[in-house]
């Protein structure tokens, strides 16, 4: 097992890109989703255009072990298509939002990806075999005349250059009125949710025309609307527990053995804020983003425009930890208000052993914070360090005043290059991280 | 309370902003707030944080009216139908009625992710 620190005992290398060179990105290649496989074999990405590519770990040389293993396509498909419900006059976007695998129980793989009213089930599944010799038809389909055959032959299997078949298997529709910005697949395998802004769903992965409401925030009056749901995720290990994060930044823990609906929460994490740093964008810059349980699930992690939290699930007053991401960026909040920026969702990640967790910044930058050594550093995802096996060098920006070689001023860092989606292999210290549209896949240095 | 300061702005709290912006010590965000409320003076006199939520949740809601269609196309015969521009131009109320050179067009879903490339 490799997974150690990750934080500055490990020297993170340039492994690959995916994605096009040019500067002109097309909406549709925008990437929206990046999530390993619970072996780390898989890493799937969904991007604005519906689509989802499928990456396969080649099987390493174990004679050889500088022979990093690499990320080749295995599957890609059209997950969702743009749709307009004439009904309610609303257009709907078939961007993914979110993937997320199912623990893999036969040969095949099963995904969940999902727009924002729709999930569906993919199966992925690989075909290496064909039948030959059949009696009644050529080898290219064509049926043969009746009145040649004269003979009888069982048909066999023989050896095919792999095929990669993706196809949908169940269709979860019209079970979310507003927009879906979660899944979550159960611990118990049957089941997963799914959080639009007002709601949450349970599904059973087979039933398809029904799910249950589990919570219901809508106020009987929407003016009287002040907050909604951001992220929600079940427990990786008890199957009744799960959480949501809200735009006010509190995140509740609910017990689905209390009651059938969850409004009343069982535990509500907030971090009570001092009054004197209350401002305009207090509210804004609070709003929770991602919400993620460690492996071990002890923990949970949350993330806030500037921050990432680390929260103990016995203590809901405070968090435990809490790591600035990109401090220097309170002098800037209202051009980011003003370009939107401040609104901008940031996910974050945890290690396997749950001793680093990760977040993206702007500027193409990206944040690791170590735990259990209580360091951080700041790596950047260019195509400037793309050369093999490349360290990446730490980044350092200058908040103010006088700035030292290396170091880059708040001022010009782009705020176009926004690194929302991450992902860390379940075991090995490889990383996904998703720029607007390149996929770039970063590996610990093997001396 | 520093909520009072908020609500006006004087010419003294100007004189003030302009030293705390020289003055890297003090609360940024104070500033940041400052610049916000001089620019836009009518943000946050609404309660609670209800227009940015409820803009999240008519995300893509589209507003058609065949009648007021029909009206203004023939009121205005020879000319062309005000057409959305900048900005604005999901948020579909008001003047604005849209007309089908405004939609977007439907996006070819038969190409290939470049990831994959």
């Amino acid at each position: 097992l490799t997974a150690g620190g990750g934080g500055n005992d490990v020297q993170w290398c340039f492994s690959q890109v995916k994605g096009a060179i040019d500067d002109d990105v097309a909406e549709a290649d925008i990437i929206s989703t990046v999530e390993f496989n619970h072996s780390g074999e898989l890493l799937a990405t969904g991007d604005k255009g519906g689509r989802v590519v499928i990456f396969q770990q080649e099987t390493e040389n174990k004679s050889q072990p500088q022979c990093r293993s690499e990320y080749n396509v295995y599957s890609t498909f059209q997950s969702h298509e743009p749709e307009f419900d004439y009904l309610k006059s609303l257009e709907i976007e078939e961007k993914i939002n979110k993937i997320r695998w199912l623990p893999q129980k036969n040969a095949a793989q099963f995904l969940l990806s999902t727009n924002d009213k729709t999930i569906k089930l993919w199966k992925i599944s690989e075909r290496d075999k064909r039948p030959e010799g059949y009696n009644l038809k050529e080898e290219d389909g064509r049926y043969r005349d009746a009145a040649t055959i004269t003979t009888l032959r069982v048909p066999v299997f023989r050896p095919m250059d792999l095929m990669v078949e993706a196809s949908p298997r169940r269709v979860f529709a019209n079970g979310h009125t507003y927009h879906i910005n979660s899944i979550s697949v159960n611990s118990d395998n049957e089941t997963y949710l799914s959080a639009d802004d007002l709601r949450i769903n349970m599904w059973h992965l087979e039933i398809t025309d029904r799910s249950f409401n589990i919570v219901d925030i809508k106020p009987a009056n929407m003016e009287e609307l002040t907050e909604v749901i951001t992220a929600a995720e079940f427990h990786p290990h008890q199957c009744n527990t799960f959480v949501y994060s809200s735009s006010k930044g509190t995140i509740r823990l609910c017990d689905m053995r209390a009651s059938a609906l969850c409004d009343k929460h069982s535990k509500l994490f907030e971090e009570p804020e001092d009054p004197s740093n209350r401002s305009f964008f207090s509210e804004i810059i609070s709003s929770i983003s991602d919400v993620k349980f460690s492996h071990n699930g002890r923990y949970m992690m949350t993330r806030d425009y500037l921050s990432v939290k680390i929260w103990d699930l016995n203590m809901e007053n405070r968090p435990v930890e809490t790591y600035q991401v990109h401090e220097y960026l309170r002098s800037k909040l209202c051009s980011l208000y003003e370009n939107d920026c401040i609104f901008d969702k940031f996910e974050c990640c945890w290690n396997g052993n749950d001793s680093v967790v990760m977040t993206g910044s702007y500027n193409n930058f990206f944040r690791m914070l170590d735990r259990s050594q209580q360091r951080d550093v700041t790596l950047e995802a260019s195509r400037e360090s793309c050369k093999p096996r490349q360290v990446l060098k730490p980044r350092r920006v200058c908040a103010g005043g006088k700035r030292k070689k290396d170091e880059i001023s708040v001022d010009s860092l782009d705020f176009n290059k926004k690194i929302l989606h991450t992902a860390w292999h379940p075991q090995e210290n490889i990383i996904a991280v998703a720029t607007t549209n390149n996929l770039y896949i970063f590996q610990e240095k093997v001396n | 309370m520093s909520s009072d300061n908020q609500d006006t702005e004087t010419h003294s709290e100007q004189m003030d902003e302009t030293q705390e912006s020289q003055d890297t010590n003090s609360n940024p965000v104070r500033t940041e707030e400052a610049k916000l409320k001089a620019k836009y003076p009518s943000l946050g006199q609404k309660p609670g944080g209800s227009d940015f939520l409820m803009k999240r949740l008519q995300k893509g809601q589209k507003y058609f009216d065949s009648g007021d269609y029909n009206m203004a196309k023939a009121k205005m015969k020879n000319k062309q139908l005000p057409a959305a521009t900048g900005p604005d131009k999901n948020i579909v109320t008001g003047d604005h009625i849209p007309t089908p050179q405004d939609l977007p067009q439907r996006k070819s879903s038969l190409v290939t992710s470049k990831l994959a490339g």
